[in-house]
């Protein structure tokens, strides 16, 4: 068996020293097995229930080493081997016996604290499971259903020539492009709302500093959530529908609609606006 | 003879229930086990000795439960990003992400592979929904203040979701290579060569180029398929496990 390095062996004695009330090199000279152990009270001993177990197999295994007397002997199973280190032989002692010690005790504290508050409680199976499953299901229906009557669209191949007249990008951006058609781009631009809406946005818990959840007590934020939720919800219908060539207003009854993401679902007439 | 093998058959599943082999696969408690009654202690080992305990807790506060709470939208993005993730996997076999083969490998997809216009309509219909419904989720959980204390960094955590949704979604829309994701992906791409100061080196690495190109579409593949959605897997793990950690589901209001 390997020698335990110089400065774990130091950690232990310092340890051993502090517990048993005696000087480090004291505790060193014993650990290396040069000074018979101080019969004073063992860490174990003292040690509460947990670690009881782990001191009768430090004072078993002698016992049963004899036994295995002329061989490497075996330190106690792989369970007993995590709460028990084998330390350097015992040089005085009969050969193959070895001294076993505890190396540290620590107490045991939750690592979390967590406040025990009661609380109403159910089973997750199978009460949440139930419904989580029934949504999963109802969702993949719809998807199938839709996309069965719905085909994606997918229009000529790809031509840098014919730029088509409106370009619109996707519908969840196109709330930024309403933006940009009434803004300066470089001074009141898309971007600066990005960035500052994404930093703005994950500032949120932060700058929020009311501690209730009780929507009476939040108008402010709620107000402000909401405008932000229709304000977008229009710019994007207004992106969608009501934006013609050149990106100017149009009334889709009028000219039709100019959104090809909708293409193959818009009633023959009004789909085919350019 | 045919008849004994009908009675074979029909003795399977009574055969195979309670068999070594399945019975190596379930592990105690599972509700498909042999002897499984409905028990408070069962009906804990079924999460418990579940790979679900990965997700799930035991227990779950009462209110939490009721589908009005969360109205199911976090998990419901999660289940449309695997969804997605599926039907994607059976995209990939068909489709080179090269200008000269993309559009004719998506046409030849929805003309001439089995399933193959119904699988790319469920992608492209789904990936639409997970961006509603993680929308709505973040809608959801502001109005209950559910970022507050000690929420908050679940929120950052999810605003990095919400981006890498539309991420994800965004590099797909490029990929089929026609007119739409052509001249769509260069108005998105326009705005932000608008990011003040470094505008067009934004634009530069987003493209690979300096205009949408054979170069952009090999990037946003290789985006789309692999860095995003690793990317966001991680970040839906520790999204997970802050609810977990973080108490649980909000609330009651
Ligand atoms: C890919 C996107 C996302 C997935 C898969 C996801 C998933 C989930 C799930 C399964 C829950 C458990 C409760 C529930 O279903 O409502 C949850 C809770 C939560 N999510 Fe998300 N989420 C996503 C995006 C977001 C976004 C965009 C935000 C906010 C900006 C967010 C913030 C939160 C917060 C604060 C909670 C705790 C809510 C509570 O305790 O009531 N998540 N998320």
């Amino acid at each position: 068996m390997a020698e335990l390095p110089e400065h774990l062996l130091r950690r232990s004695a310092e340890a051993k020293a502090k517990a048993l009330g005696i000087s480090v090199e004291e505790a060193m000279a014993q650990l290396k097995g040069e000074a018979p152990p101080t019969p004073a009270p063992t860490p174990a001993a003292a040690a509460p229930e947990p670690e009881a177990q782990s001191a009768a197999v430090a004072t078993a295994a002698p016992e049963a080493a004899p036994e295995t007397n002329g061989h490497a002997p075996v330190v106690g199973d792989p369970t007993k081997a995590t709460s028990v280190r084998p330390v350097a032989p015992a040089v005085g002692g009969p050969e193959g016996v070895r001294t076993q010690r505890l190396l540290t005790v620590v107490k045991a504290k939750a690592i979390q604290q967590t406040k025990a508050e009661p609380q109403d409680k159910v089973n997750t199976w199978p009460h949440l499971m139930i419904v989580e499953f029934a949504s999963l299901l109802a969702v993949t229906g719809v998807l199938i259903i839709l996309s069965i009557i719905l085909q994606a669209p997918l229009l000529e191949a790809a031509n840098f020539n014919a730029t088509p007249n409106p370009s619109k990008a996707p519908w969840y951006f196109l709330g930024l492009q309403e933006l940009l058609s009434y803004f300066d781009p470089q001074i009141a631009g898309v971007s600066i709302p990005t960035i500052v809406g994404l930093l703005g946005f994950m500032a949120i818990p932060y700058v929020d500093k009311n501690p209730s959840n009780k929507p009476s007590d939040r108008k402010v934020a709620i107000f402000m959530y909401t405008f932000f939720l229709m304000g977008s919800a229009v710019l994007t219908i207004i992106g969608v529908l009501f934006r013609g060539p050149g990106f100017n207003f149009t009334y889709p009854w009028n000219d039709g609609i100019f959104f090809d993401d909708l293409k193959d679902w818009v009633p023959i007439g009004l789909g085919d606006g350019h | 003879m045919v008849q004994k093998l009908l009675d074979r058959v029909k003795e399977l599943p009574s055969a195979l229930h309670g068999s070594k082999v399945v019975d190596s696969i379930l592990r105690p408690g599972s509700p498909m086990k042999a002897g499984y009654s409905d028990s408070p202690r069962n009906r804990s080992y079924v999460i418990m000795n579940n790979v679900l305990y990965h997700l799930h807790p035991v227990k779950v506060k009462r209110h939490g439960v009721r589908l009005s709470y969360t109205l199911c939208l976090g998990g419901l993005s999660f289940f449309l990003f695997i969804l997605l993730t599926i039907t994607g996997i059976f995209l990939m076999f068909y489709y080179a992400p090269t200008a000269e083969a993309a559009y004719q490998d998506i046409q030849e997809l929805s003309t001439s592979v089995a399933f193959g216009s119904l699988v790319r309509n469920m992608h492209r219909w789904g990936a639409h929904f997970m961006v509603l419904t993680v929308f709505l989720h973040m809608s959801r959980v502001f109005y209950h203040g559910a970022y507050k204390a000690p929420r908050e960094f679940n929120w950052v955590v999810g605003v990095v979701l919400l981006l890498l949704t539309l991420l994800l979604s965004f590099t797909g829309y490029l990929l089929p290579w026609d007119q739409l994701a052509l001249w769509a992906v260069t108005v998105g791409t326009n705005m932000a060569s608008f990011v003040p100061v470094f505008g067009s080196q934004v634009q530069f690495t987003l493209l690979g180029a300096v205009a949408v190109s054979a170069d952009t579409l090999l990037r946003w593949y290789v985006l789309h398929v692999l860095f995003l959605p690793f990317i966001i897997v991680i970040f839906m793990a520790i999204h997970f496990w802050r609810v977990r950690k973080d108490g649980g589901i909000s609330g009651p209001l």
